[in-house]
Parts: structure tokens; sequence; C-alpha cells
């Protein structure tokens, strides 16, 4: 026992803080930097970055309807570095998002998820929700037209779930427009409530992250394990430097947005959900709300959570793509299922109106059924032919699914951000 | 399961202590006793003073009001059943476009052309001798137009 305290002893607070987050020694193969992209470290210094931004932002801040605005106009005008304060916070969130959902990617590619690693990754999904959630709680706060309308466009598509949609809508609104509850509610979850939900869960992450034998590896014969103290920090370091110094240079040039005061009796054109909800606001432009704010979202929500629990044959854990050809796959499955979703988009937007065709039908069926089968049909296609011609794996069947979902969130989330311009038409 | 008293005790005040969290909780972000209590019934005017086949705003109330060619009245909430934005009077057909979205609606309130999938909201209009009151508390979710939904002085 005292030769124990005598051994803690030796190191600093800070290196002692260290080995708490790492074991002393870890594999080489950890350490390498396209292992991980040192996309989770790099989502906690973000966090902090935005606990302390936000802290100051808090001193000035007035979360009332009347004084919101001109507070965040005083802020940027007359603070020593107030602007920059805000850019920084803004900056950082929209990479916070960004990093989360790389480093969902990673982990998923990277076969890091399967075993004992399926736990982390339901709290890895929490996490990601609770950071999404933060960045929508914080978007309202400049109370300007860009925030107002963002806000109103988002809990009228919450209005659009069937049944219980108008209750949770105005629950969240706690009215049937967005008002100054809303400003107050939003206030206090974005500075207070998620911030602390996201510390405890991430403590937790971490921790799971090291009871699970830290980073994911394919299996080796022979192991070569070096010091976590200088190889591992150093690099941590470098990349964490690395990061503040690119997010303070931007900030510098580039100013967070801040339109006229928010007015309710005027829309602006076109009006936008925030730039990660567009692909949601996409799809509610071509599918029946039933389908696009219910069925879609919550079936898609139950497979990603399921989706280390499903039956695997031939799983690598650690092995990027599971395979060599599950690589190939994979590609192939991104470039095709952007160009469809591409495609169809504007197919739905020029050519197949079934909305006017179908004019008679119960319009869950002409705007619903239909536009979701145009979609379904043509993946299921596209996946028996991998299957049937290629004979490739279910476990790789279903990363291609996965991949197939991902990048069409991401290719309508693009057209809605950067081709929908004025009267939400396309216009290239 | 055995079910002790010290158990049942323990439970009954968790139990207990949850509703009340529950209650404080929903009380406090709906803010039931903050919320103002506007005044249910908006006065528009006298019948008289609103023309034929004309649509009156009244933003700050949230409607249109609209009169048509046989002197019938029609309140449409302002807002797009597709994602809420504020709709604007199409002066040449007597309808409402939304600036948003590029929804259309006709004068009746019905969709010309999505996004929006259902008719504007209306609300209840109530006639008091030749004056005029609409009820801005109740919006009337619709799925189509009606010879009803038009109120006659």
């Amino acid at each position: 026992m005292s030769k124990n305290i005598s051994e803690d002893r030796k190191y600093s607070p800070f290196v002692n803080f260290i080995l708490h987050l790492h074991p002393k020694r870890i594999d080489k193969r950890a350490v390498a930097y396209n292992r991980t992209y040192g996309l989770g470290g790099i989502a906690a210094l973000l966090f902090v970055l935005l606990f302390i931004t936000g802290m100051i932002l808090r001193f000035s801040y007035i979360p009332n309807i009347e004084y919101a605005y001109e507070s965040v106009v005083a802020l940027q005008n007359q603070s020593l570095f107030g602007k920059f304060i805000r850019n920084l916070h803004h900056l950082s969130a929209t990479l916070l998002i960004v990093v989360t959902f790389l480093h969902l990617i990673r982990v998923y590619y990277s076969q890091s998820i399967y075993y004992k690693r399926s736990r982390n990754w339901i709290f890895g999904l929490i996490l990601l929700f609770l950071v999404v959630l933060s960045d929508f709680t914080g978007y309202l706060l400049p109370w300007d037209q860009l925030s107002y309308w963002a806000v109103t466009v988002i809990t009228r598509i919450i209005e659009s779930i069937p049944l219980v949609g108008k209750a949770l809508a105005d629950f969240i609104r706690s009215g049937d427009s967005v008002n100054e509850n809303t400003l107050l509610n939003f206030y206090n979850f974005h500075t207070g409530i998620l911030p602390l939900f996201l510390i405890i869960i991430m403590s937790y992450h971490f921790w799971l992250v090291r009871k699970a034998g830290g980073v994911a590896l394919p299996e080796t014969e022979k192991k070569e394990t070096v010091e976590v103290i200088p190889h591992l920090v150093v690099k941590e370091k470098m990349a964490a430097l690395i990061v503040i110094a690119g997010l303070f240079l931007m900030s510098v040039f580039y100013d967070a947005p801040l339109l006229d005061e928010a007015n309710p009796l005027k829309s602006p054109n076109p009006t936008k959900a925030p730039w990660y909800f567009l692909g949601a606001q996409e799809l509610l432009f071509h599918l029946h709300p039933v389908f696009s704010a219910f069925i879609i979202p919550v079936s898609l929500g139950f497979y990603f959570i399921y989706i280390p629990f499903f039956k695997y044959e031939h799983l690598h854990v650690g092995v990027w793509f599971n395979s060599a050809s599950g690589k190939k796959i994979m590609f192939r499955s991104v470039i095709l299922s952007i160009i469809f979703t591409f495609v169809l988009i504007y197919l739905f937007e020029h050519f197949l109106l079934f909305d006017i065709w179908m004019n008679n039908w119960p319009s869950w069926i002409g705007t619903g059924l239909i536009p979701l089968l145009c979609y379904v049909v043509p993946v299921g296609a596209f996946l028996l032919f991998l299957q049937k011609r290629h004979q490739v794996n279910s476990t790789e069947l279903k990363m291609s699914f996965t991949t197939i979902l991902l990048s069409s969130y991401i290719t309508m989330m693009l057209t809605a951000l950067l081709l929908r311009q004025e009267g939400m038409l396309l216009i290239f | 399961m055995k079910l002790n008293r010290r158990k049942f005790i323990k439970r009954l005040v968790i139990a207990i202590a949850s509703v009340e969290a529950f209650f404080l909780v929903r009380h406090g972000i709906t803010k039931k006793t903050a919320v103002i209590n506007k005044e249910s019934l908006v006065f528009v005017g006298e019948e008289s003073k609103f023309f034929k086949n004309n649509t009156y705003p009244f933003l700050s109330d949230q409607f249109y009001l609209k009169r048509f060619d046989d002197g019938g009245f029609m309140a449409f909430s302002v807002k797009c059943t597709h994602l809420g934005c504020v709709v604007n009077i199409n002066t040449k057909t007597g309808g409402f476009n939304c600036p948003c979205h590029a929804s259309r609606f006709d004068s009746y309130g019905n969709v010309l052309s999505a996004p929006a999938a259902r008719p504007l909201d209306i609300f209840p209009i109530v006639v008091k001798g030749k004056e005029l009151y609409v009820n801005t508390q109740k919006a009337i979710i619709r799925q189509s137009f009606d010879q009803k939904q038009i109120t006659y002085v």
C-alpha cells in the first residue's frame, strides 16, 4: 500500500489526470493518427471551448424577447472582443456537430461498435442527440429573423407528427407559436440542463471506452506497446492546438450570422431550418408528414440503435470497412446513393408530380407511399444485386444500406442548403 | 417479488415525489400563469365597413378577414399549413401565397399547389347585431372547404 502511494506522488496532478483518461501504455497502432483521426478528443475539446465561451456570453445575454436581440448587438458592438467570443462559440458549435457526426462514421466504419462496445454506441447516439438539441436550443437565443423562423419551421415539422404532434409542439413552444416562454425555456435548456446531461454522459462514454480496452484494433499475434506519455499525449496536444488555432483564426474573419430582430408578422424568403435539419426539411417537401415526420425518423432511430445487435457473419472488429472488398462496396454505395438521391429530388421537383396526378386519391398515397416506393424499390434492387451478383455477405450488406441512408441525408441537406433559393426553388 | 413495509413506503414516497416533480416541471415549462389571457373575441368592426370581394389583414391578431361576392365572411389564419410562415395576399387571384416554400391557396384557403397539404386554418366569426368578432383562440383545422364555413350577417 505504501509503495503505491509513493508511486502516485511521482506524477504531477495533470499527469495523474491524463493517466485516468488513458492507460499507462497502449498499443502502438492505436496512436497512429489515421486510426481515430482524434475525432472524439476534438469533440471533447470543442465542448470545453463552448463551455468557456458560453459562460462568458451568459454575462451579457438577457433571455427576454425585449432585450435579447439588443443584448447580442450590444455585445458585438460595445464589448471588447465580444464579437470574437460570439463567433468562436458559433463556429465551435457548428464544428462540434460535424465532428460528432464524423466520429460516429469513424467508429462505425472501423467496426468498433460491436460486442463489448455496443453499449457505448448507444451512449454515443444519445450524445449526438444532445449535441443537436443543444445546437438547436442555442439557435433561437439571438432572437433574429433567422433564428425565429428556423425554430418556427422545426416546431411545425414536429406538429406534423400524427396524434401527439400538436401537443408536443405546443409543449416545446409553450404556446401555439414561438413566444417569450419559448425563449426562456430554450435558454434554460441550452445553458443549464443540456450541458449538465452532456457532462454526465460524456464521462460515462469515456469510462466505457477504457473499460472496453481502448481503441478497437484488428487482432494480431505480437503486440507492440508504447508509453502514453509522451507518444499519445504529444499528438493530442498537437491536434488540440491546431483546432484552437484554426478556430481563433476563423473567428477573426468569419462573422456569426445576425439578421434583423425577429418579426413574427413577416416571414423571410426563403425560410430554412438550421442547416443540420435541412435534410429533414427537404424530406418533408417530397413526402407526406406521416412518413417524413414520423414513420421514417422513428424507424431510422430504431435501426441505428439496433445496428450493433444484429446478427453478423465474418465480422472483423477494428478493420476498416470490414475487408478490402467492403471498402470497394462502400465507395460504390456512396457515389450511387448521392447521384440517385439528387436525381430523385430533381425528378420530384419537375417531372414526377404525384400530388397533381393523384389528386383524387388520399394524400398519404399520392404524396407519401408512392414517392417512398420510388426510393425504397431502387435501393432494395441495388442491395439485392450486390447480394446475388457479387455474393456480398450480410455484414457488408447492412453496412452498404447504412451508407446509402447517410449519403442520402447528406445529399438532401446539401441540396436544401446550397441549391434552394427564393421560394425554395431549385436553382443551379 | 416480496414487498415488505419498508420497501412499500420507499416506493410510495418515490412515486409521490415523481408525480410532484412531473407537475412542477410541466408547469414550469408551459408557464400557465404567465400566459396572458388575451381577449378571445377580437372586435373587427361593423359589417358595412367591409367591401365585397376584399381581404383585410389583421396581422397582429394573426388572421385575414375575407368578404366574398355574396357578402359572406371568412377569417383565415395567417399561418401557412406547411411550416407556419405568414402567407401574403395575392391581389390578382384573391388567394394567398406563402413566401417561404411557395405554397399557394385560393380565395377559400384551399391548396392550389404543394408543399402545403391542407387548407388554411380558419377562426370562427361571431356576429353580434351588425358587429363582427373573431375568436382567435380557437383555430379550426379543416381538411377541405365547405359552404358552412362561411359566416353571413
